[in-house]
């Protein structure tokens, strides 16, 4: 009995001693992961991919909607310190609110621990990392602008399709598709671009271990502030709609904050 | 008894770390060649671990699709309804089976399978995998109406059949898995990217002002806007391979991906297929409703019907579509034809 113990031990070390082996950390963490979450809600009404295709959201125009797609572009997570550079990770993560895809994001370059005067990341594409055709990724999941002269032969990528039905006392159930580009005129010559990707500031957080970070979209912001949206007017087409993206990009300002921290 | 045991650890044990001596036959490997155009633009396309691509794969796999033993009373291949001078489809609106009845879908064509990185197959996506996908049309009853049992003891017992699963897959004993495991490798070898739209984005053509002003409609929200759904230059899949309604009807005589997800808020909806090859694939549409691109084009400007799932992307539904003025439609039609690839239908290696 005892012999076959020790062939099995043997064995055991044996058939373990081809891996490499990995030791264990003990020392206090100087870098730490950081993760983010989104959560999404309708005026501090949670939503989820599971209450989609339900006209159910009154927006501030007083419009009926339903929400059936969601998917959004965030960028350039950036970590600012007294002091020292800004550490900018040249990331991208396409949120996909309906297939529940990418609500999680974990970046691979950890964060050394320390105060930090503010975290902040960019909703869209900044122009620098807009560029036509880059993210084969991207491409893939058919989130590109076409590349034409009508939306200032720019390219680059969507930042948000949010899609749905809306309704109202003098309208039928209709299609409205809220996607959010770069701003381009191409009937001006040269044509008229405008960066409308939007930089959010989520305040300053001490890091001291792993860190989640709650990134919470109020989806109503989008028809409200400060424009009251009227969806009635503005439901299509709205890409090489050019005030239509200005505003955008004013509603957009206060569509995210912070929502809890968990180190 | 006990010492039996013993050495067999022992044996397991030492062997554990040195690598096998004896030379055994594998089948030759056989990656994918991806075109240009497809490994600049999107990401690389899906090969399950548990079946790699070999030449003796591919061999076996394309003298199967071919092989008209796969049906009840072999007259009828796989090829039989995915003849390669169509793009792999076949030019009725609905198959006919062996037996003479009708299904109710129109056949779809094979390429670029690979690249269906959601791998949720036929129009209602019904088909979880191409491997998956093979068992079905053996078995139908309406399509070669056989059985799987029979297929194989016919393969089994033929004179070529076991030597070529074996430079295959290492066995000459032949199952259902293996054969749709050889039938998919073949599958996935069936890939069409020479298009004149393709050489034009290589910059090896360049288009017509016709068929340019026909790709600005396809690209543009307040014409055509085909993009969102079916692919741009930079998705020269030239589809989302994703699910939509696209107004065909307001009443639904099949439900598309809702009768396979028995959710209610996907009835109607049906694959965006890919709008490659379109001057081989006639008629279209899941029920092969309309004979021409020509009335496809006049289907998406005035005769969109609404229903609760249609998607938001179709707009101006009320007004029928989005009434593309004659000479936008013509343009259109130019440019969807420039993503047609003669050589995918004389290509040697697809014929039998
Ligand atoms: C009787 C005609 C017929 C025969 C024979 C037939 N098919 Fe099909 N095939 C169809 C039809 C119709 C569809 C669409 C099915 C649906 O949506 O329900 C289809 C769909 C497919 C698809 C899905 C393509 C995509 O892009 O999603 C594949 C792959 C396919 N067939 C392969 C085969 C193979 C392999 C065989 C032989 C084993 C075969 N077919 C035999 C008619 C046929
Ligand atoms: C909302 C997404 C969507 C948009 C936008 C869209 N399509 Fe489609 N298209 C589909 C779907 C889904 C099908 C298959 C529908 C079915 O068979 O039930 C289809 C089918 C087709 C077919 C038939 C192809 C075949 O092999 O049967 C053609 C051609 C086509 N579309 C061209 C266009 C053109 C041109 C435009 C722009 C005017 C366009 N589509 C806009 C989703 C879309």
């Amino acid at each position: 009995m005892k012999r076959i113990f020790a062939l099995l031990v043997f064995t055991a070390i044996t058939l373990t001693s081809c891996g490499e082996d990995l030791d264990d950390n003990l020392v206090a963490k100087t870098e730490v992961e950081t993760t983010f979450n989104f959560t999404h809600n309708w005026d501090d009404t949670a939503v989820t991919n599971s209450d989609f295709n339900t006209v159910q959201y009154t927006n501030a125009n007083g419009e009926m909607l339903s929400i059936e797609k969601l998917r959004y572009l965030i960028s350039d997570i950036t970590f600012s310190r007294e002091g020292e550079e800004d550490i900018v990770l040249d990331i991208y993560n396409l949120v996909d609110v309906t297939n529940n895809n990418n609500l999680s994001f974990t970046p691979e370059t950890k964060i050394p621990t320390g105060t930090y005067t503010n975290v902040s990341f960019t909703f869209g594409f900044d122009a620098e990392d807009n560029v036509d055709g880059a993210y084969l990724d991207l491409n893939s999941e058919s989130w590109a602008v076409p590349n034409t002269p009508m939306l200032g032969s720019v390219g680059g990528y969507h930042y948000m399709q949010l899609e749905g039905k809306f309704t109202n006392s003098t309208t039928p159930e209709t299609g409205y598709a809220y996607h959010t580009i770069r701003a381009a005129d191409g009937s001006t010559t040269p044509p008229t671009i405008q960066e409308t990707a939007i930089n959010v500031d989520l305040g300053p957080v001490v890091i001291i271990n792993d860190t989640s970070f709650e990134i919470k979209m109020n989806i109503a912001e989008w028809f409200k502030n400060t424009y009251q949206w009227d969806l009635t007017q503005w439901n299509n087409m709205l890409m090489p709609n050019f005030q239509a993206q200005l505003k955008m990009n004013e509603n957009g300002q206060n569509v995210f904050s912070l929502g809890t921290i968990t180190q | 008894m006990k010492n039996w045991f013993i050495y067999i650890l022992l044996i397991i044990s030492i062997s554990a770390c040195t690598k096998d001596e004896i030379e055994v036959y594998e089948p030759t490997p056989m990656p994918l060649s991806i075109p240009q155009i497809f490994s600049q633009n999107i990401i690389p396309p899906v090969i399950p671990n548990n079946n790699p691509q070999t030449v003796q794969g591919v061999a076996l796999g394309k003298k199967l699709f071919f092989d008209k033993k796969l049906s009840g009373n072999e007259t009828m291949a796989c090829a039989s309804c995915h003849s390669p001078q169509n793009a792999f489809t076949d030019i009725t609106p609905t198959s006919v089976g062996i037996d003479g009845t009708f299904g109710s879908r129109n056949s779809m064509p094979l390429f670029n399978l690979a690249w269906n990185y959601g791998e949720r197959f036929a129009w209602d996506g019904k088909e979880l995998s191409i491997e998956r996908q093979a068992l079905e049309p053996v078995q139908n009853p309406i399509e070669m109406h056989s059985e799987w049992d029979d297929v194989v003891n016919k393969l089994q017992s033929d004179p070529e059949y076991p030597e070529l699963f074996r430079l295959a897959f290492k066995t000459t004993t032949i199952t259902k898995e293996l054969t749709t495991k050889a039938i998919a490798q073949f599958e996935r070898t069936l890939i069409s990217a020479n298009s004149k739209f393709d050489r034009y984005s290589l910059g090896q053509a360049t288009l017509t002002a016709q068929e340019e002003n026909g790709l600005n409609v396809f690209l543009d929200e307040t014409k055509g806007d085909c993009f969102h759904c079916h692919g741009n230059p930079n998705n020269p899949l030239w589809t989302d391979n994703i699910f939509h309604n696209n107004g065909l009807d307001s009443n639904f005589t099949d439900l598309g991906l809702g009768g396979v997800t028995g959710d209610t808020n996907d009835n109607g909806k049906f694959k965006s297929p890919s709008l490659r090859n379109l001057a081989y694939t006639a008629p279209y549409m899941h029920d092969g409703r309309f004979n021409t691109i020509d009335e496809v084009i006049e289907f998406y400007s005035t005769g969109l019907q609404t229903s609760s799932t249609v998607d938001p992307l179709m707009k101006k539904v009320t007004q029928g579509g989005v009434n593309l003025s004659a000479q936008d439609k013509a343009d259109l039609k130019a440019f969807l034809l420039t993503l047609s690839d003669p050589s995918f239908l004389t290509n040697p290696d697809f014929q039998e």
